[in-house]
C-alpha cells in the first residue's frame, strides 16, 4: 500500500470526481425527460442551465479530479511516495482546481453563464465564471507540477534508467495537457475576462472559437490517455501476463501528443475566417491519431489471445472464452474497448472535411461523444473505482459489491446502447443537439425525425432513466468502499492496485527524451495554426460586444 | 524496437487505408468543389443591416441558371423574407449574424453553415427536388434557441 498522506490527496480528488458525477448525472436525467415533455421545470432553472451543468460537471469536473486521483496514486506506486514538496502542491492544485469549479458551478446555477461548456462568444456569462475555468486549469497545472517534479527526482536518482510504464504514460498525457491548455488559457485570459469585466468593448469571435479548439480537441486525449493506461497497465495484471510490447506502447503515447493537439480545426469545418486549405490539413493531421490507435488495438487483442491461450484456449478463438469474465474489473473495461470500435468510427467521420455537414450539430454528435468519453472512458473510471477506493481505504471489495458492479456496468451499456443509439440515428435524420424542444411548432419534417421506433423521446428517456439508475448504484459502490465497508484484515482480503510488469530492455532511449516530442509537437503546431491564426488577427472585422441572450 | 509480423501487416492495411481515404476525400474536395460551408468576407456586425447584400436580403436571381440568398441571423430568428427558390438551379447562400453565432441549417439537405459575427458564411447548393424544408439553428444562442426557424420553399 502506498503511503498514508498520498492516499488521502487520491482519495479527496475522488471524491469531488464522484460528486460531480451524481450531480451531473441527475442534470442528464431531466433533459431526457424536459424533452419527452414529461417535466416542467420551476420558473427558476431552465433546460440550458442543467445542459451546462451536465457538461460541465461530467466532461470537465468528474474527469479531471478522476484522472489525478488514478495519476496520484499510480505515481506513489510507481515512483515511491511523494516528498513534502509534492505533496503540498498536490493539494495547492487540488484547492485551486476545487475553488475554481465552485465558483463556476454557482455561476451557473444563479443563471449568470448559461453559455453551455463551450462558452461560445459573443454570448457573455459573468467574469467570474471565467475567472473559475481558469482557476480549474491553473489548478490542473499545479498538480500536474507536482507530479512532474517527483518524476524529476526520481530520473535524478535513477540516472540512465527508462521510467516505469505507468510513470512514463502519466508525464505524456501532463505534457500533452499542459501544451493543449495554452489555447483556452490564452482566449480565457487575454480575451474573455477582459471582455467580460468591462475592461475591453469587444472580442475576436472566431479567434476565440479557434483558440477554443486548439484546447478542445486534445482535451479528449487527457480523458482518453488515462483510459488507454488502464488497457495497457492494468489489464495484462488482470489477464495474468506481461505488457504485450513496453516500446510500442510509449510510441503510440508520444504519438498521441504529436497528432492530438493541431487539429482542432476539424470541429470549425461548416465555418468562415478559415480557408480550405487550412481545414484540410488539420483534417490530415486528426487522421494521423488512426496510427496509434490502431497500435493500441493490437496490442489489447494480442494481450487478450496470450492471456487466453495460456490458460489453454485453443483453436482460432477458443482463447476469448477463456477470458476472466467474472472478473467486474476486467469485464467493465473490455465493455469500455468495445465501445470504442463504433465510437472511433464514428469520430473518423466526423472529421471527414465535406461528410462533417450531414453531422455537424446534429444529436449524432452527442450520440457520439456517449460512446466516446461517456462509456470507453468513463466505464474504464468505473471499473478503475472498484479497486482504486478500496486499495486507498484498505477496505473489502465484498462480494456483494461485485454483484453490485456487474449490475451497474450492465445497466450503463444497456442505457447507453438506447440512448446513443437514438441519437446516432436522430442526428442523421437531422435533429440538432443542444435543444430543449426540437418540436418547431409541430414542423412536419421535425415530427418526421421522432416518428421511429428507436427514434422517439421516450427511447431516449428510457435509456436516459437506465443510465440514472446505474448512476446512483456506482455512487452507493463508492460510498460503501470509502466509508463503511469492512476493513480488509486477511491477506486475501486486500484490494492491489494491478500493474503489470513491462520489460523494457528492448526500449529505446529516445523514447523517454521528451524534448525531441515536445519539438516535434510545437513544430507542428506552428505550421498547422501560424498563418490561419495570424490571419484571423490581422484582417479581423470589427469585433462583437457581448449579448446576455438567456 | 520489435514489431510482430501480424502487426506489420495490422498497420500496414491501416495506413494504405487511411493515405486511400484522404486521397479520395481531398480529390472530391478539391478537384469537385465538394467543400463544407466557410469563406474569408467579413462585416461589420453592428452595421449588417446597411451592408449589401444583407441591407435588402432575401432572393436575388443573379443570371439564368444562379441565384444569390442573403440572410441575417439573430436571437432567435431569421430577416430571410420570401424564401422561394428553384430546384435544379444553383443557390448560393449568404448568412450573418447581427449578434451571437448560429447557424443556418436546412434539413434534408447538406445545408449546414456556422454562422458567425462579423464574418459571412457562404455555400453552394443546388436543391433536387422541390418541397417546403424546415430551416433550423443547431447552434445554442440563448433561451430562445429551440424556437429559432423558418421555412424555405423550393418550386
Amino acid at each position: 500500500m502506498i503511503a498514508a498522506q498520498d492516499r488521502k490527496i487520491a482519495l479527496w480528488n475522488i471524491g469531488v470526481a464522484y460528486t460531480a458525477f451524481l450531480i451531473g448525472t441527475l442534470c442528464g436525467l431531466l433533459q431526457v425527460f424536459i424533452r419527452n415533455d414529461a417535466l416542467q421545470l420551476p420558473a427558476w432553472l431552465d433546460y440550458y442551465q442543467i445542459l451546462t451543468a451536465h457538461g460541465v460537471l461530467l466532461a470537465l469536473i468528474f474527469t479531471t479530479f478522476f484522472i489525478f486521483g488514478f495519476f496520484i496514486t499510480g505515481m506513489s506506486k510507481s515512483l515511491g511516495a511523494f516528498g513534502p514538496k509534492v505533496r503540498l502542491f498536490s493539494w495547492i492544485g487540488f484547492w485551486v482546481t476545487l475553488l475554481g469549479t465552485v465558483m463556476a458551478t454557482v455561476m451557473i446555477v444563479s443563471g449568470e453563464a448559461s453559455v453551455l461548456y463551450t462558452f461560445y462568444a459573443p454570448l457573455k456569462g459573468s467574469g467570474w465564471f471565467y475567472v473559475g475555468l481558469a482557476l480549474v486549469i491553473v489548478g490542473t497545472w499545479i498538480s500536474s507540477f507536482a507530479l512532474v517534479g517527483h518524476y524529476i527526482v526520481w530520473r535524478k536518482t535513477h540516472k540512465g534508467e527508462l521510467s516505469p510504464l505507468f510513470a512514463f504514460m502519466t508525464i505524456t498525457t501532463i505534457i500533452l495537457w499542459i501544451i493543449a491548455c495554452l489555447g483556452v488559457v490564452a482566449t480565457v485570459l487575454f480575451q474573455y475576462i477582459p471582455w467580460a469585466f468591462g475592461w475591453t468593448d469587444t472580442i475576436n469571435v472566431e479567434l476565440s472559437r479557434s483558440l477554443f479548439w486548439y484546447f478542445g480537441h486534445p482535451l479528449v486525449y487527457f480523458w482518453l490517455l488515462p483510459a488507454y493506461m488502464a488497457w495497457y497497465v492494468i489489464v495484462p495484471k488482470l489477464l495474468g501476463v506481461k505488457v504485450f510490447s513496453d516500446s510500442l506502447a510509449r510510441l503510440s503515447f508520444v504519438l498521441f501528443i504529436l497528432f492530438s493537439i493541431p487539429v482542432g480545426f476539424h470541429h470549425q469545418l461548416t465555418e468562415p475566417g478559415i480557408s480550405n486549405f487550412w481545414k484540410f490539413l488539420q483534417v490530415v493531421l486528426t487522421f494521423m491519431v488512426i496510427i496509434p490507435s490502431l497500435m493500441t488495438a493490437f496490442s489489447m487483442f494480442a494481450t487478450f489471445e496470450i492471456s487466453g491461450r495460456k490458460k489453454g484456449g485453443t483453436g482460432l478463438f477458443g482463447w476469448f472464452k477463456k477470458l476472466p469474465w467474472k472478473d467486474v474489473r476486467f469485464t467493465s473495461i473490455f465493455i469500455a474497448m468495445a465501445f470504442f470500435i463504433p465510437g472511433g468510427a464514428g469520430g473518423i467521420i466526423n472529421a471527414s472535411f465535406q461528410l462533417n455537414e450531414v453531422v455537424h450539430n446534429t444529436l449524432w454528435i452527442v450520440g457520439h461523444f456517449h460512446i466516446t468519453v461517456g462509456t470507453p472512458v468513463a466505464m474504464t473510471f468505473m471499473g478503475m473505482t472498484f479497486w482504486l477506493i478500496p486499495y486507498l481505504t484498505g477496505r473489502k471489495f465484498t462480494k456483494s459489491m461485485q454483484i453490485l458492479g456487474f449490475v451497474q456496468i450492465i445497466t450503463w451499456s444497456i442505457g447507453m446502447l438506447l440512448m446513443s443509439t437514438a441519437q446516432h440515428v436522430l442526428g442523421l435524420l437531422g435533429a440538432p443537439r443542444r435543444t430543449a424542444y426540437s418540436g418547431y411548432n409541430g414542423h412536419e419534417s421535425a415530427l418526421e425525425w421522432f416518428d421511429g421506433i428507436l427514434t422517439n423521446h421516450v427511447t431516449m428517456a428510457v435509456g436516459g432513466s437506465i443510465l440514472f439508475l446505474s448512476a446512483m448504484i456506482l455512487i452507493y459502490i463508492v460510498v460503501m468502499t470509502m466509508f463503511l465497508s469492512p476493513k480488509a484484515v486477511k491477506p486475501e482480503e486486500i484490494v492491489e492496485f494491478p500493474m503489470a510488469e513491462s520489460d523494457k530492455e528492448s526500449t529505446p532511449k529516445w523514447l523517454e527524451n521528451w524534448w525531441i516530442w515536445i519539438g516535434i509537437a510545437v513544430f507542428l503546431i506552428v505550421a498547422a495554426y501560424a498563418i490561419p491564426l495570424s490571419h484571423m488577427i490581422h484582417h479581423a472585422p470589427p469585433g462583437s460586444e457581448g449579448f446576455k441572450t438567456w | 524496437m520489435h514489431l510482430h509480423k501480424f502487426e506489420k501487416i495490422w498497420l500496414t492495411f491501416g495506413i494504405v487505408a487511411l493515405a486511400v481515404f484522404l486521397g479520395v476525400v481531398g480529390v472530391s474536395a478539391f478537384s469537385q468543389d465538394h467543400t463544407p460551408a466557410g469563406g474569408m468576407d467579413t462585416i461589420d456586425p453592428k452595421k449588417v443591416n446597411e451592408t449589401a447584400p444583407f441591407d435588402k436580403p432575401g432572393v436575388t436571381q443573379l443570371d439564368d441558371d444562379t441565384y444569390q440568398v442573403a440572410i441575417v441571423a439573430m436571437a432567435f430568428g431569421y430577416n430571410a423574407p420570401d424564401l422561394k427558390v428553384p430546384a435544379g438551379k444553383e443557390i448560393i447562400f449568404k448568412v450573418t449574424s447581427t449578434d451571437v453565432v448560429h447557424s443556418f441549417t436546412i434539413d434534408n439537405t447538406k445545408v449546414n453553415m456556422m454562422v458567425v459575427p462579423g464574418r459571412i458564411t457562404t455555400k453552394s447548393y443546388t436543391f433536387d427536388k422541390p418541397g417546403k424544408y424546415l430551416i433550423l439553428c443547431n447552434e445554442y444562442c440563448g433561451t430562445g434557441h429551440h424556437m429559432m426557424f423558418n421555412e424555405i420553399e423550393v418550386y
